[in-house]
């Protein structure tokens, strides 16, 4: 059978060699992904359009209006200082936007049979859709600083922590969205967490302001915020300045990503939400 | 489906020849099923489907199928009990069980949004199947059902016919070597029921084996050789489809009279009901003589003009089953 997977034995018991299955999950993994990518790209006036609508609202308000009166932050013009901020909120929210709409859908549509009944492993099913958010959230990013180029001028300072920085978050929010995807019974349970965390989140995040400027305590509730972190290290890759060091920011990032790869993980193969 | 399609020669009814060597190409074993709401839908459900089989699992509704059914498919998990597809066990080798399989499920459950093409390409992906392999076979399969005229169109337009076909073109996706038809024909007209029949026969006819769920008896009768019946989630029954239609020792008929004014004749053997003023129906044991009623009947002024048989000889022997627990011979 050309192509395929299958290679009985004589007796009629199926075997498959590692190789076969490595090359099998590759092919299954660029098939989800690209699945992915197509729907978005198949919605763009739900996916692409309205980031861009909002964050040209952000700068006209925030960096023009606003922050002609604000004056310099760290050394740059408001605009410049609040344009990383806002790159990264757009990109965690249409990554988390779009793995919990494409996931929980497929859930409510019962579609999702087709990836449980397959021969997929778990990790394949979770990076593909982590792809495919992970690319939203990417293109949303370049749509974005795009905008913010007709607004100010910007000189990547760090491209190699600003490019593993958005990767970074942008995986994050995906595996978090994936997560509550699972878990979601109605089409309120992918609204919930947006509106009551992650709005909040991102806006005490340090996306308009800088977090030194806070007093003690807040100054110290906000270092537990992750999103902080995000935006700083995503603000040092830009501007060359941050709150935090950076290589805590790595650091936390990365211990975010892990947990929340290994707890989704071990929801898919226990079938949480998915399975009887 | 035309007439002279490839896949249209039926599946010879005889025995399986089954080389002693030959794993089964289902064996399950105890299987168990008690859901988080302490409903038992599996009470240690056995069984053994033979490579190349076409074999009918009944039962009526909550009998436990569509739990069995889900397990096979990965959709369930079990609570204890094992099931083994061509030697691979569900818990062992689930993606080399899932590899195995084909399922057409009793739900429309494909993304209406995309099209029939995207749909069964998509889905050879999750299957490792190469995309250029894919394509070919997406056409070949679509084309098969005849749907390729819809390929490309969203799928939320098609019928309701239209949209079983793609299920079967879909789980033929990854060509498996056992396929699993969950009331495939339910809610489809007779015409389109009669070419999706001839199809998957033609897929038994090439070796793979099918396991059917059906509401609709004759379609079991007229198609599998084997058949199980589950009920309260156990087996009731499991054997051939002839030697339990053997054990049926009872008919029924309907007879359409003339005649019939006064009191039924007592005839010996043959239970007589009125139904109207123009229908009997006759139920006798199925040695009876049938020359014996009619001459009964002309001997009491009454005229058959024509008869039929009152219900499907498979569907009498299920009643019985699910009704009383199993008759044995």
């Amino acid at each position: 059978m050309s192509g395929d997977v299958r290679e009985p034995l004589a007796a009629g018991v199926a075997t498959y060699p590692r190789a076969t299955r490595t090359r099998a999950n590759l092919v299954a993994l660029g098939t989800i992904t690209r699945r992915e990518v197509h729907r978005m790209l198949r919605i763009w006036t739900q996916t692409l359009v309205p980031p861009a609508i909002t964050m040209t609202l952000y700068f006209v308000i925030f960096g023009k209006v606003i922050g002609s009166r604000v004056g310099e932050m760290q050394g740059f013009t408001y605009m410049q200082y609040i344009v990383p901020g806002l790159v990264m909120m757009s990109i965690i929210n249409n990554c988390y936007a779009n793995i919990t709409s494409s996931f929980f859908g497929s859930k409510f549509g019962r579609y999702v049979e087709e990836l449980l009944a397959s021969p997929m492993p778990s990790w394949v099913v979770l990076t593909g859709y982590v792809a495919g958010a992970v690319t939203r959230g990417l293109l949303v990013g370049v749509i974005v600083l795009g905008i913010a180029l007709f607004f100010t001028s910007l000189h990547i300072a760090h491209p190699f922590v600003a490019l593993t920085t958005v990767v970074l978050g942008a995986t994050i929010f995906s595996l978090a969205g994936f997560i509550n995807a699972m878990f979601a019974k109605r089409f309120d349970d992918i609204a919930i967490v947006p509106t009551f965390v992650l709005a909040p989140l991102t806006y005490l995040g340090g996306v308009f302001y800088s977090v030194n400027m806070l007093g003690s305590p807040w100054r110290e509730v906000s270092l537990a915020n992750p999103i902080l972190y995000m935006v700083n290290a995503f603000r040092y890759g830009i501007l060359g300045v941050g709150d935090v060091p950076v290589w805590t920011a790595y650091a936390v990032m990365l211990a975010f990503a892990i947990g929340l790869a290994l707890v989704a993980l071990w929801l898919l193969h226990r079938g949480v939400g998915l399975r009887s | 489906m035309p007439a002279d399609s490839a896949l249209s020669q039926p599946a010879s009814r005889g025995p399986i020849a089954t080389p002693a060597r030959e794993v089964p190409a289902l064996e399950v074993v105890d299987l168990r099923k008690t859901y988080a709401s302490g409903v038992q839908a599996l009470k240690g459900v056995s069984l053994a489907v033979a490579q190349g089989d076409f074999f009918a699992l009944l039962g009526p509704n909550g009998a436990g199928k569509s739990t069995l059914i889900g397990i096979l498919s990965s959709l369930v998990n079990p609570t204890s009990g094992d099931a083994r597809v061509f030697g691979l066990s569900i818990h062992a080798d689930r993606g080399g069980v899932m590899r195995q399989i084909g399922l057409v499920p009793q739900e429309i459950n494909f993304n209406q949004f995309e099209t029939p093409f995207e749909i069964c390409v998509n889905v050879a992906g999750f299957y490792g199947i190469p995309r250029v392999t894919a394509r070919v076979r997406a056409e070949k399969y679509l084309k098969e059902l005849r749907i390729w005229d819809k390929a490309h169109q969203a799928t939320r337009m098609m019928s309701g016919g239209m949209k079983r076909r793609l299920m079967i073109a879909r789980a033929m996706m990854n060509e498996p070597r056992l396929l699993i038809l969950d009331e495939p024909t339910a809610g489809v007209d007779i015409e389109i029921r009669r070419s999706m029949w001839q199809f998957i026969t033609g897929i038994n006819a090439a070796g793979t084996t099918v396991i059917l769920t059906t509401h609709y008896l004759e379609e079991a009768e007229q198609l599998c050789r084997n058949i199980a019946i589950i009920d309260h989630g156990g087996i009731v029954e499991n054997t051939s489809m002839r030697h339990l239609l053997s054990k049926l020792d009872v008919q029924s008929f309907v007879l359409d009279v003339t005649g019939l004014d006064g009191q039924l004749p007592r005839l010996d053997g043959v239970t007589l009901t009125r139904r109207d003023a123009q229908t009997l129906e006759a139920e006798m044991p199925s040695t009876h003589n049938l020359n014996a009623l009619f001459a009964g009947l002309t001997a009491s002024g009454i005229t058959v003009t024509s008869m039929r048989t009152k219900t499907n000889r498979l569907e009498q022997l299920f009643m019985r089953l699910v009704e009383h627990d199993g008759i044995r011979p």
